[in-house]
C-alpha cells in the first residue's frame, strides 16, 4: 500500500502553515502505511550557502559536532540540519566521512530537509516538528514495507542528489537491473529498496542534463513495475503514475497550492478545498509544476 | 386515510453526519433496517472521503450523501437507490445486487466492479478499469471511462457517452459496450458489432433511465468476437 502527501504552494502567503497542512494530510494515511514515515521540505535557502540533514544514532552530541565544524545547527530528534557556505561542501563531507563515522549525510541541497524514521507517521512528524516548518513545497510518506525491510534507511523519501527527493507507491520489479546499471554510472545506492533506485534514476537524468519532466518521462521507458511518484526539485513538484495506474492518486489544484492525496481524505481539510479542482493523474502522463524563483 | 394520520406517519429524513458520528455506527443502522422499515429516506453529511459509506444495504431505502467518499461507497447494494453528491473513491457499487447508485460527480477506478445487477450512473468520467468483470449490472457514464474498462465483463450493459481509454473491452464476455465516443483501443477479443433492433431497446431504456438526452444512433456497439472463449481446433497443436 504506502500513501503519500504532496503540497506544492503557488500562493506564498500559506508558506508558514506548510508544515502544519502535510502533518495533517500525512497523518490521514496512517493507515495506508503505519512502517515509517518521512517528509522533505524546501524551506528557506541563503544565498551562497547549503544545508545538509544529518542523522545520527540517539544521543549523538550534534552540538559538539556544529561547534568542531563550525556551521550553523538545528537539531531536531536525531536529525540535524547544518547551513555551510557552498564553498565549503567538499571540506564538510571529508570531515564527516573521517571524523564522525556514525553520522549519514541523508541529503542536501540549497533549500530541502528530510527527515524520516521508523513509527507512525504522528509520532514520527512530531518528533521532527514538521508542524512548525514553513517552505515552498514538501512531500511527505507513510509505508507499508513489501520490498526491503522495515528501517530508517528503508523510509521514503529517498534523495539521491541536491535538493531531489522521491517517495513511491508501489513495487519495481526491475530494480537490481538498473541499479546495476547506474552503479556503472557512478551513482551510489546506500539501500537495496527499489525505490532507491528510481530516485537515483531520476537523479541520474538530472545529472546528465534533462529537465525535471524529461526525466520522468525517461522514467516511464525504463522503469517496470508499479508505481506512483511524487518527486520534488529545489524549485518543482512532479507526479508520474505507471501506464497501468493500480496505485491510488488524486490531485486539487486552486490559485494557491497544487496538493496531491493517495487519497481524497488526505486533502480534505486544505484550505478552499470544496471549490478545488480535482482530478486523478492519468496513467503515463507527466504532471509537473515550477514555480519562479 | 385522514391528513393528521398521514401527518403521524410521516417519516422525517434520518440524517446521520459522519463528522460526528462514527461510520460504524451508520452501518449498523443501515443494517439494521428490514423490509418493512419505515426509515426509508436517508441524509448522510460530511463522508470526507471515508472508505465504505453505505455498504451492504439489503433495503429499498433512499441515501442521499452529501460530499465526497472514498473506497467502496455502496458496495454490495441490493436495493437501495443511493445518490452520491460528488466524487467517488475506487470500486463504487463494487459487487451491486440491485438498486441504483448514482455519482454526481467522478468515479475513480473501478466502478461497478463484479457487480451483478442494479443501476449506476455517473454523472462526470470514471477512470480505469470501469465495469471491470462485470456480471449483470447497467452501467451509464455521462463522460469518459479510462483504460481496461469492462475487462472481462461478462453481462450487463456499459454505456459511455465520452471516450474511452486503451484496451476496451479486452477478453470481453457477452456484455454489451456502448460508446459515443471513441475508444483510445480495443482490447483483445472485443469488436465493432452492427446494433440490432433489441440492442438498441436496451440503449434507449438506459439512456432514458438515466436521464440522458442522446442519440441512439451516436453509439457504436462493442462486444466480444467470442474467439477468445471458444476452443478453436485450429491451436490443439499448441496444448
Amino acid at each position: 500500500m504506502c500513501g503519500i502527501a504532496g503540497l506544492f504552494l503557488k500562493n506564498r502567503a500559506l508558506e508558514p502553515e506548510l508544515g502544519a497542512m502535510t502533518a495533517a494530510m500525512l497523518e490521514v494515511l496512517t493507515d495506508r502505511g503505519p512502517d515509517s514515515a518521512g517528509f522533505a521540505i524546501y524551506g528557506d535557502g541563503a544565498a551562497d550557502c547549503m544545508k545538509f540533514t544529518l542523522r545520527a544514532p540517539v544521543g549523538f552530541d550534534f552540538a559538539a559536532m556544529g561547534h568542531a565544524l563550525q556551521v550553523a545547527l538545528t537539531v531536531r530528534d536525531d536529525h540535524a540540519v547544518i547551513s555551510l557556505p557552498v564553498v565549503r561542501e567538499a571540506e564538510v563531507r571529508r570531515i564527516l566521512l573521517a571524523s564522525y563515522p556514525t553520522v549519514d549525510i541523508v541529503a542536501s541541497g540549497a533549500r530541502m530537509e528530510l527527515f524520516k524514521g521508523v513509527g507512525l507517521p504522528a509520532l514520527v512528524s512530531t518528533r521532527f516538528g514538521l508542524a512548525g516548518m514553513a517552505g515552498s513545497h514538501a512531500i511527505a510518506h507513510t509505508r507499508m514495507a513489501t520490498e526491503s525491510a522495515v528501517t530508517t534507511q528503508g523510509a521514503h523519501p529517498f534523495s539521491t542528489g541536491p535538493d531531489q527527493c522521491l517517495v513511491h507507491n508501489g513495487s519495481l520489479s526491475n530494480h537490481n537491473d538498473i541499479r546495476r546499471t547506474l552503479i556503472r554510472e557512478n551513482m551510489r545506492f546506500e539501500t537495496q529498496n527499489d525505490t532507491e533506485v528510481a530516485a537515483g534514476f531520476l537523479s541520474w537524468k538530472l545529472r546528465e542534463g534533462a529537465k525535471l519532466d524529461e526525466a520522468l518521462t525517461a522514467a516511464l521507458d525504463t522503469l517496470d513495475g508499479f508505481y506512483t511518484f511524487v518527486v520534488g526539485t529545489e524549485s518543482g513538484f512532479g507526479v508520474l503514475r505507471d501506464p497501468v495506474a493500480c496505485k491510488p492518486a488524486v490531485m486539487a489544484e486552486t490559485a494557491d497550492y497544487v496538493a496531491f492525496g493517495s487519497e481524497y481524505r488526505a486533502l480534505v481539510d486544505l484550505p478552499g478545498i470544496s471549490k478545488a479542482k480535482l482530478f486523478e493523474p492519468e496513467p503515463a502522463k507527466v504532471y509537473f509544476w515550477e514555480r519562479a524563483a | 386515510m385522514s391528513r393528521a394520520l398521514k401527518q403521524m406517519t410521516r417519516v422525517e429524513p434520518v440524517t446521520f453526519d459522519l463528522a460526528v458520528e462514527p461510520l460504524r455506527d451508520l452501518s449498523v443502522a443501515l443494517h439494521a433496517l428490514g423490509p418493512q422499515t419505515n426509515q426509508t429516506t436517508w441524509q448522510i453529511l460530511n463522508p470526507r472521503g471515508q472508505h465504505a459509506v453505505a455498504v451492504g444495504v439489503t433495503v429499498p431505502v433512499t441515501i442521499q450523501i452529501d460530499g465526497h467518499v472514498g473506497y467502496y461507497c455502496a458496495g454490495m447494494n441490493d436495493g437501495a437507490a443511493i445518490t452520491i453528491a460528488g466524487n467517488a473513491g475506487p470500486g463504487v457499487a463494487e459487487n451491486m445486487m440491485s438498486g441504483v447508485v448514482h455519482v454526481k460527480g467522478d468515479a475513480s477506478q473501478a466502478a461497478g466492479a463484479t457487480a451483478h445487477g442494479g443501476l449506476l450512473i455517473i454523472d462526470g468520467n470514471a477512470s480505469a478499469r470501469c465495469g471491470i468483470s462485470m456480471k449483470g449490472i447497467d452501467i451509464v457514464v455521462k463522460g469518459s471511462v479510462g483504460h481496461m474498462s469492462a475487462f472481462m465483463a461478462q453481462s450487463g450493459n456499459l454505456v459511455i457517452l465520452g471516450d474511452t481509454g486503451e484496451a476496451l473491452g479486452d477478453s470481453l464476455y457477452e456484455a454489451r459496450i456502448f460508446c459515443a465516443g471513441t475508444p483510445a483501443s480495443l482490447g483483445a477479443d472485443c469488436e465493432e458489432k452492427p446494433m440490432t433492433p433489441s440492442d438498441k431497446t436496451i440503449l434507449v431504456d438506459l439512456l432514458q433511465r438515466a436521464g440522458v438526452q442522446a442519440a441512439p444512433d451516436d453509439f457504436k456497439l462493442y462486444g466480444s468476437a467470442r474467439t477468445l472463449y471458444h476452443f478453436h481446433v485450429d491451436n490443439a497443436g499448441a496444448y
